[in-house]
């Protein structure tokens, strides 16, 4: 027997999964520690949603091995699900049943005893902000409110390890605020893993980043050091065109990708009107900003802004879901 | 056990929330009322036989139609709406999903079975009521709604559309009810399968008052095998 203290909550060793032709995990492996809370990101169609479904033992994969807490979520699914709260995508609940019965049938099912359930119930829905909507039917609270009633049968059982899968798509921004403290909240005592597209969710809530695209693990660290990793700068543009046609954002994306020094140019808020802005990726040390003037000025450009900017996990996410690597098409 | 009492609950709760569990209980009582008073009125015979007795227009029947109606959903609208994920990755076996969801479906159908006793206490006021074939007629359609429903539950687990499971299951239930009649014009070699095969012709030994083991191992090992198939295809669709 391993000790609890040592054994991760989450392993998943080389985990590949095919739906028929489409392949949708290949290879996929990482640890999650006790105690983590773990940004799960990547684009649509990358597997977050695949790689959840095989950690809570509703999917097997097609190759492979998923671990909670050091059992095989194969051998053992009732012994593994009995630690895991799972909210799946898009919160499926029961439309016909009253919040609080619900949350009574989720704790019978997960074996919560009956003593003592009321006030921990009562306490679990003061948390999830739930108190006022506890005799309404599920079927007519608005998304945010769904949400929480999700994410509130996730916990009533005081599981080790919470799953939670786009735990803020479709709400508004003051209840994304609510949910996400009520996250960081959570992630003081338990292991979390969520998964989003939304990069700043990552960066508020999470200690840890796996980035997947296209099934594959593409990168596993530390907002901080993700967004360090990048070698290089990032340069801000903002230019105005002299000539009176507005001008072509793929054409002048192209010229100044062109420009000596330059690794590549995402296009970037301009300041209204018929400006244009980019955000220039530097390779390497060099300072491309002379020539980025020139290059301005030689094809008929105002510039109205050329300043270096820090570089966010943005640009990472970028580079490394559909940038040089090539993972994705 | 909780478990499946839970899930039990639950659906029950859900059906006298909606309109079935009304319509069952009504329909149920009128026509087994209907039954009931042409044969007290117009043959004056003081007894229950038309509550039992299998044919074309029965109680018996119109469970054939009842009970599928009544399973339809039990699966079919968890997978249609994603729920069956949450549910399957509670910490519950499909066995207890299985058992909790048919249990549901049989307290409803014994409920309303159970109300129709009132025409039997009714008949007993009125003149002498042989109780033996009431009480094994009685077994015998309990018995018989088991497997409708075991069946009927085996139908929603085969698909998320509840329309598809309903036209499923209530084929499959005439099927085996109908084929009864089907013996007389079959030769004699294979009528007598066919015979044992119906579900009427082991509900009319037992509303004759005749309790049979074989008719209550007919009934119990259907009931037993749908659920059984149930729960392998319920485990089927997730890991
Ligand atoms: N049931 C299925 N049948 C066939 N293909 C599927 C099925 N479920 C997912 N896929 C495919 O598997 C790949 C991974 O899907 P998955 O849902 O895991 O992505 P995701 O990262 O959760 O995406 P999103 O951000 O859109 O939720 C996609 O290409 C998807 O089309
Ligand atoms: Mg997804």
């Amino acid at each position: 027997m391993a000790d609890a203290e040592t054994t991760p909550m989450v392993e998943a060793r080389s985990l590949s999964k095919s739906y028929g032709q489409t392949r949708a995990l290949t290879d996929l492996s990482f640890k999650i520690s006790r105690g983590e809370v773990v940004g799960f990101l990547g684009p649509n169609g990358a597997g977050k949603t695949t790689t959840m479904k095989i950690l809570t033992g509703f999917l097997r994969p097609s190759a492979g091995k998923a671990l909670v807490g050091g059992i095989d979520v194969a051998e053992d699914p009732l012994a593994t699900r009995a630690r895991i709260g799972y909210l799946p995508e898009s919160a499926p609940l029961y439309n016909d049943m009253m919040v609080l019965d619900f949350l009574e049938y989720a704790s019978d099912l997960r074996g919560v005893p009956r003593e003592g359930r009321r006030e921990k119930l009562k306490a679990i829905c003061q948390r999830c902000g739930l108190l006022e909507v506890l005799g309404k039917d599920i079927g007519h609270l608005s998304k945010g409110f769904r949400q929480r009633v999700g994410l509130a049968q996730a916990i009533v059982h005081d599981p080790d390890l919470i799953i939670l899968d786009e735990p803020t798509s479709g709400l508004d921004p003051n209840q994304i605020v609510e949910i996400r403290e009520l996250i960081k909240d959570l992630g003081r005592e338990k292991t979390v893993i969520l998964s989003t597209h939304i990069l700043p969710e990552v960066q508020a809530t999470c200690g840890r980043i796996i980035i997947v695209a296209d099934g594959k693990l593409v990168a596993d660290d530390t907002p901080d050091k993700l967004a360090e990793r990048e070698s290089g700068t990032v340069i801000r543009v903002v230019v105005k065109s002299r000539a009176s046609t507005p001008p072509d954002v793929e054409a002048v994306r192209k010229l100044f990708e062109a420009t000596p020094g330059v690794r590549s140019v995402n296009p970037a808020d301009g300041e209204g009107g018929s400006t244009l802005g980019f955000r220039v990726l530097t390779a390497g040390q060099d300072d491309p900003r002379e020539a980025l003037f020139s290059t301005a000025v030689s094809n008929q450009l105002v510039l109205l802004d050329l300043h270096r900017e820090h570089i966010s996990l943005e640009d990472t996410f970028r580079r490394l879901t559909r940038g040089e690597g090539g993972a994705h098409a | 056990m909780p478990k499946v009492l839970a899930i039990a609950r639950r659906e029950i709760k859900s059906y006298f929330d909606s309109p079935i569990a009304y319509i069952v209980v009504t329909a149920f009582l009128l026509v087994a009322g209907w039954m009931f008073f042409s044969a007290l009125f117009l043959m004056e015979r003081a007894d229950l036989r038309g509550l039992f007795h299998p044919s074309p227009f029965s109680p018996s029947m119109l469970l054939v139609i009842l009970a599928p109606a009544v399973t339809m959903r039990l699966v079919s609208e968890e997978r249609k709406s994603g729920t069956f994920e949450l549910l399957t990755t509670m910490p519950v076996t499909d066995w207890q999903v299985v058992l909790g969801k048919f249990l549901a479906g049989f307290a409803l159908i014994a409920t309303a079975l159970g109300l129709t006793l009132a025409y039997a206490f009714t008949v007993s006021g009125i003149g002498d009521l042989d109780w033996g074939p009431v009480v094994s007629g009685y077994l015998g359609t309990l018995l018989f709604s088991a497997t409708l429903l075991a069946i009927g539950l085996l139908c929603s687990t085969l698909t998320d559309n509840q329309i598809v499971a309903f036209i499923v299951g209530f084929i499959v239930c005439a099927a085996l009810y109908f084929v009864y009649w089907l013996q007389f014009f079959l030769p004699s070699s294979i009528a007598p399968l066919v015979e044992f095969i119906s579900t009427s012709s082991h509900l009319e030994n037992m509303a004759r008052g005749v309790v049979d083991s074989r008719d209550v191992l007919y009934y119990l090992s259907l009931t037993g095998g749908a659920l059984f198939l149930a729960e392998r295809a319920l485990s089927r669709q997730h890991a």
